[in-house]
């Protein structure tokens, strides 16, 4: 708070304006509309609506098909939290202890980030290539056939790969800014009293870390649930038989493709729900990070 | 570091390397086969070392594009790229740091009540709410323009809060002093908080320039007119038909363009981008 401020009911609002108009046009409307819309049936062709209460919501609940999406997200975001984060904390670890050459690695390690996801996901779907790709050819020499448009599961790897691979860089600076924030004291006197490196690891830099292992954990499956349309979109298309379809490509899916508008918004509303609860428990954790 | 262990030195650098390797394997991959005839794509496996047609895949690419998968020139589909995110980045900018000084220096009535509604805005992205965002561009006849690319997504309540962040770190007795100079509010925002923010508004910029150029379901919807066309969201017309008709060379030229311009912003402001990200989380 500041102690003194300036005079003028008009020049705050003019300065608030362009942010305010963008916001409610293009975020609270629409909004608005999909709480609307997911109370409401049209046929497909737009000529009729009713209000049908909360019908929308039910069906999705009894559709197979939304559950095994629910299941899918899940399976999906649960696997790229921990792969991709056991991977990084394992490079940050080694990072932060050469001393002289972390800023290489780094820079080696960061770039990633920039990545488009729909462009990892062509990559990573390229290296997967039934036919060419070199995975399948390193695979198949083990007697394993793989491919990525019949097996299901086959899919779920490629785009959780891909999805890994991407975040890799985000969790490693995170997890290398919360190690470098321990003390050296802490380590030196365990090592002191006889303590070796693995011992110490577990004993007082994971815990310590914790916090940033939390945070990372909720960033991670906001990013997989959210973030990942263009890994899904531009490989599987949710397939084969509904093994990747996501519930962000599902919306798009019934809204764009099946044209099915009062289920779409139904799930548009139960995933702003959602997002909601996440940046609750994000914002939570900063105010109780300050205190720890 | 606490004590001498030469294996696990060792074992240290091994992990790094590994761990370069495997988050470079993909590019390598692209990068080799954006250098081969379409050919090398059609049986076997994909080629592992360099081939010799990088200068007519990448001139192909840039100047025509694949007519077959209505991908028009990547020159065109860069530039528009880039025209997003330039507008996006300086945009969300812009509007964030007046928004953030009207809150942090006025008082006036609704004015937690618009600190809210900015708020909010982190909780709704595009892609939850995407079907009525579309209707919303769609009746303000947004669509196929650079208009409709970036006005929709220039709100920004993470920028907002970071300014505001760094303005109630900005010392009173500053303001104050200008105002006894005579200054008014827009000349005491030019010329003291503006170039107080500006580590702030270039690390901000590095992290919005990714974000905008990386767009991909928006461009994808809004974008019917190959004219407007982005380079992340025209590639996967072109993976499809790569899977037909083998024309990876093509794809993989255009993964690599598609990736060049952020990832060298990353590499060139190394800084600037790990300041921008960990403050955008704050």
């Amino acid at each position: 708070m500041k102690r003194t401020v300036f005079g003028g009911r008009l020049l705050p609002w003019l300065l608030l304006a362009p942010q305010l108009l963008i916001t409610m046009v293009f975020f609270l409307w629409p909004a608005g509309q999909a709480v609307r819309q997911s109370f409401l049936r049209e046929d497909a062709f737009g000529l009729s609506t009713n209000f049908v209460g909360l019908a929308n919501y039910r069906a999705l609940f009894r559709s197979e098909e939304y559950l095994n999406s629910l299941q899918v997200t899940v399976v999906f975001s649960i696997a790229v939290a921990v792969l991709s984060m056991g991977l990084s904390l394992l490079l940050a670890v080694a990072a932060d202890r050469v001393v002289r050459t972390a800023r290489v690695y780094t820079t080696l390690l960061v770039w990633p980030y920039a990545v488009a996801p729909a462009v990892a996901g062509i990559m990573w779907w390229f290296i997967f290539n039934p036919t060419i790709g070199i995975l399948p050819y390193l695979l198949n020499g083990v007697g394993y056939d793989w491919n990525h448009s019949l097996r299901p599961s086959d899919a779920m790897i490629l785009v959780v790969v891909a999805a890994s691979w991407k975040q890799i860089s985000y969790n490693f600076l995170f997890f290398l800014a919360g190690l470098q924030a321990i003390p050296a004291s802490l380590r030196e006197a365990a090592a002191i009293d006889g303590a070796g490196p693995f011992k110490r690891f577990w004993t007082i830099t994971f815990p310590l870390l914790a916090p940033t292992t939390f945070f990372l954990l909720v960033v991670n499956i906001v990013y997989t649930m959210f973030d990942t349309f263009g890994i899904i979109h531009a490989t599987t298309e949710g397939g084969p038989n509904q093994a990747t379809n996501i519930l962000i490509y599902k919306v798009y899916e019934d809204g764009f493709l099946e044209l099915d508008l009062g289920s779409s918004a139904a799930q548009s509303v139960i995933l702003m729900a959602l997002v909601i609860t996440m940046t609750m428990i994000q914002f939570r954790w900063i105010e109780r990070r300050v205190e720890y | 570091m606490v004590e001498h262990r030469p294996f696990l030195n060792v074992l240290t650098h091994v992990v790094l390397i590994l761990g370069v390797a495997v988050v470079t394997f993909p590019v390598y991959l692209a990068l080799i086969a954006s250098t081969h005839p379409s050919t090398a794509f059609s049986s076997g496996v994909i080629p592992l070392l360099p081939g010799n047609q990088a200068g007519a895949n990448y001139a192909a690419m840039m100047g025509q594009g694949i007519s077959s998968s209505g991908a028009p020139p990547l020159g065109l589909m860069m530039t528009n790229s880039l025209i997003m995110a330039l507008v996006i980045a300086l945009g969300k900018i812009a509007i964030s740091i007046t928004s953030a000084f009207a809150i942090v220096y006025f008082r006036f009535p609704f004015r937690q009540l618009a600190f809210w509604i900015i708020f909010i805005t982190l909780m709704l992205p595009v892609e939850v709410r995407i079907v009525p965002t579309f209707e919303v561009v769609a009746d303000l006849g947004m669509l196929n323009s650079y208009a409709g690319l970036t006005v929709p997504l220039i709100a920004s309540a993470t920028a907002t809060f970071l300014f505001r962040q760094v303005f109630l770190t900005i010392p009173d007795e500053l303001m104050e002093a200008a105002r006894i100079d005579g200054a008014g509010p827009m000349k005491f925002f030019r010329d003291i908080l503006i170039p107080l923010s500006r580590t702030n508004m270039a690390a901000l910029f590095v992290i919005l320039f990714i974000y905008g150029w990386n767009q991909y379901l928006w461009p994808l919807l809004v974008t019917t007119d190959a004219r407007y066309y982005t380079v992340v969201a025209g590639i996967k017309r072109m993976a499809d038909v790569a899977d037909a008709v083998p024309q990876w060379n093509y794809v993989m030229t255009a993964v690599v363009l598609a990736m060049l311009p952020p990832v060298l912003v990353v590499i060139a402001m190394q800084r600037l981008f790990v300041k921008g990200l960990i403050e955008a989380e704050k």
